[in-house]
């Protein structure tokens, strides 16, 4: 377990370099980047001087680089549009997208789940079936378009506002209702936002439960007498579930990359509507610590799921 | 090689939503490729007395704010949703095989050197990584389609490093390594025709996925840009006036939903008429 860890914690640090590098490399050193914008007699001098100051663009190459890796962890890292440290921004606006995609992930996992096993255990029946078209629908279908229909729906239906976090005039609210406004604009989001996350791991789980209801050790502890259930929700779900662990790594950048679009659809003020902001007014800053971040995050998450796999699996842990 | 074929259509075949998603593919490619004949009106026409006109027999599909036929620019829309996918998945097939190839074959430091990369590329969020280089990079196609292809080949490069990890140590690699054959047609003449059929899988999935995510970059203004019309844009100016003009955001909607599910449906059926232990049933 110690050199499993050991290993795992080598190779997550390689990646941490590799993200930083990339990062770096991809949005200062593309065309149209902040460099090839100080040729540009357009942008104002005083835009290019703040760049140049901010990206110590007057400095070899590789210091450019170590500097900005220093000034990303000491917080001296400031955003174009408006001056404010970079953090701070981001810190103000986290909370809201980790509700939305906490929200997202739970009701991923409470319904996918379930309806994975429901539709394993009754293969090609018409629902299992009715199942896979669902999920294929829902992999399908570009998000922000179900996001508009549902507004479109729901707003024709109920005639209540669904943009933003809450409604605009709450002042003679009582606490429940202003309670029942969050919720209300918290569920429709992060529906949409979970309906691709549904599709993808209902399916998984569905294939995951197959294969391990024709292993050996399913087929003797239904020979030994016990019930179906028993079989079922004791000795093959335990096994089938073990994969979903790494899935949860994956999640991260999809809904990340969900999280962008969505928030802007719903007027959300969270860090991907602040990251489509930023993408809009070039603010590379902003950019750049979001893309990092994220990337790190992903890179956490997935080694927490590794080391749990582990601790689940030891046959991994030997491979 | 004839009889696999065979064997392979013989399965594919009993799956009913797969070949109902290949029928719908071809159609597509059909109307992409007549879209000048089928067409009833010029696309980028405007004709501000028809402007937001419902469905009706005049124009099918009915007509945008500017007054443009949506049928027709739905027509000439799909050559750009396709070409769009078929490129960046071209691009990204390529450098998938490549490095799952180089990494699988030689093993050791170069192999642990590309898939510490890839391990890196794969944490990125992708969405946000291709739209913040679009946006650098200013938002045309040529550019969307090479953005998609470099950050979507990772996948690719994983499996195909796999099956050449355990394809290198099979004897006819070793016979071809003891009669000298060259490496690189090693790597591409004997290993590789047998890694393919894995490979057309992902592919058909991907086209599916970068259709989506040219409609998403669409969607934040960063996709192909008007008047060229492509589904994505024509659905993304038409949610101005959602309330107003329904066909404007139901109809190109559902032509990606379409499409995409089409790819879906084709490549899941691909890898299950391939899969021997999926064989024989439905």
């Amino acid at each position: 377990m110690v050199s499993f860890l050991l290993k795992k914690l080598f190779q997550l640090f390689i990646t941490l370099i590799g993200i930083s590098i990339i990062s770096w490399v991809v949005i200062t050193q593309a065309p149209g980047s902040p460099i090839a914008l100080t040729m540009d007699p357009k942008v104002s001098p005083i835009i290019i001087e703040q760049m140049m100051k901010n990206y110590d663009l007057d400095k070899p190459i590789y210091q450019q680089y170590t500097l900005w890796l220093k000034k990303l962890f000491t917080g001296k890292l400031y955003s174009f549009k408006d001056g404010r440290p970079v953090l701070e921004k981001i810190e103000e606006r986290i909370w809201n997208t980790l509700l939305l995609n906490l929200v997202a992930t739970i009701i991923i996992f409470s319904l996918a789940i379930p309806l994975g096993i429901f539709s394993a255990k009754r293969q090609y029946s018409f629902l299992d079936n009715l199942g896979t078209f669902g999920a294929y629908l829902g992999i399908s279908a570009p998000g922000f378009w179900l996001a508009y229909l549902l507004i479109l729906g729901t707003v024709e239906l109920f005639g209540y506002p669904v943009l933003g976090m809450r409604s605009f005039v709450t002042e003679d609210f009582t606490t429940t209702e202003i309670v029942m406004d969050r919720i209300w604009h918290l569920m429709l989001p992060s529906i949409i936002l979970a309906i691709g996350g549904i599709a993808g791991l209902s399916r998984y789980t569905r294939s995951s439960m197959l294969e391990v209801v024709r292993q050996d050790y399913v087929r003797t502890a239904k020979a030994k007498g016990l019930s179906e259930e028993t079989v079922y929700y004791k000795h093959a779900l335990r096994n089938a579930l073990l994969p979903i662990i790494t899935i949860f790594g994956f999640l991260i950048p999809d809904l990340i990359g969900g999280s962008i679009i969505m928030e802007t659809v719903f007027a959300w003020p969270g860090i991907g509507r602040l990251s489509y902001q930023a993408v809009l007014a070039r603010d590379y800053p902003v950019v750049m610590t979001i893309l990092t971040i994220s990337a790190v995050l992903t890179l956490i998450g997935n080694f927490i799921a590794d080391i749990l796999y582990g601790i689940a699996d030891p046959r991994i842990r030997y491979q | 090689m004839e009889s696999q074929k065979k064997t392979f259509w013989h399965y594919f075949k009993k799956r009913r939503m797969a070949v109902g998603g290949l029928t719908l593919i071809l159609i597509t490619f059909l109307i992409a490729g007549l879209a000048f004949f089928l067409a009833p009106y010029d696309p980028g026409k405007t004709e501000v007395s028809m402007k937001l006109k419902a469905p009706s027999f005049q124009h099918l599909l009915g007509t945008d704010q500017l007054g443009r036929d949506i049928f027709s620019r739905m027509l000439y829309g799909s050559r750009i949703s396709l070409s769009v996918g078929f490129v960046a998945v071209g691009i990204s097939i390529f450098i998938g095989v490549l490095v799952g190839a180089l990494a699988g074959y030689y093993g050791r430091w170069i192999d642990s050197l590309l898939m510490r990369f890839v391990d890196t590329m794969l944490c990125f969020p992708s969405f946000f990584l291709i739209l913040a280089v679009v946006a650098l990079l200013g938002p045309s196609i040529f550019n969307i389609m090479v953005v998609i292809g470099v950050t979507s080949w990772m996948g690719t490069s994983r499996f195909v490093r796999a099956e050449f990890l355990s394809l290198r140590e099979r004897d006819f690699t070793q016979a071809a390594r003891a009669l000298g054959v060259k490496d690189s047609r090693i790597i591409f003449r004997h290993i590789l025709p047998n890694a393919l059929a894995p490979v057309f899988v992902t592919a058909t999935l991907k086209v599916a996925s970068a259709i989506l995510i040219e409609a998403g970059l669409s969607f934040l203004g960063f996709g192909v840009q008007p008047p060229a019309p492509s589904w994505g844009n024509i659905l993304t100016e038409g949610r101005t006036y959602i309330f107003d003009a329904w066909w404007l955001t139901v109809f190109p909607g559902l032509a990606i939903l379409i499409t995409v599910l089409s790819f879906n449906l084709l490549g899941e059926g691909v890898r299950d008429a391939l899969d021997p232990r999926l064989r024989g049933r439905r």
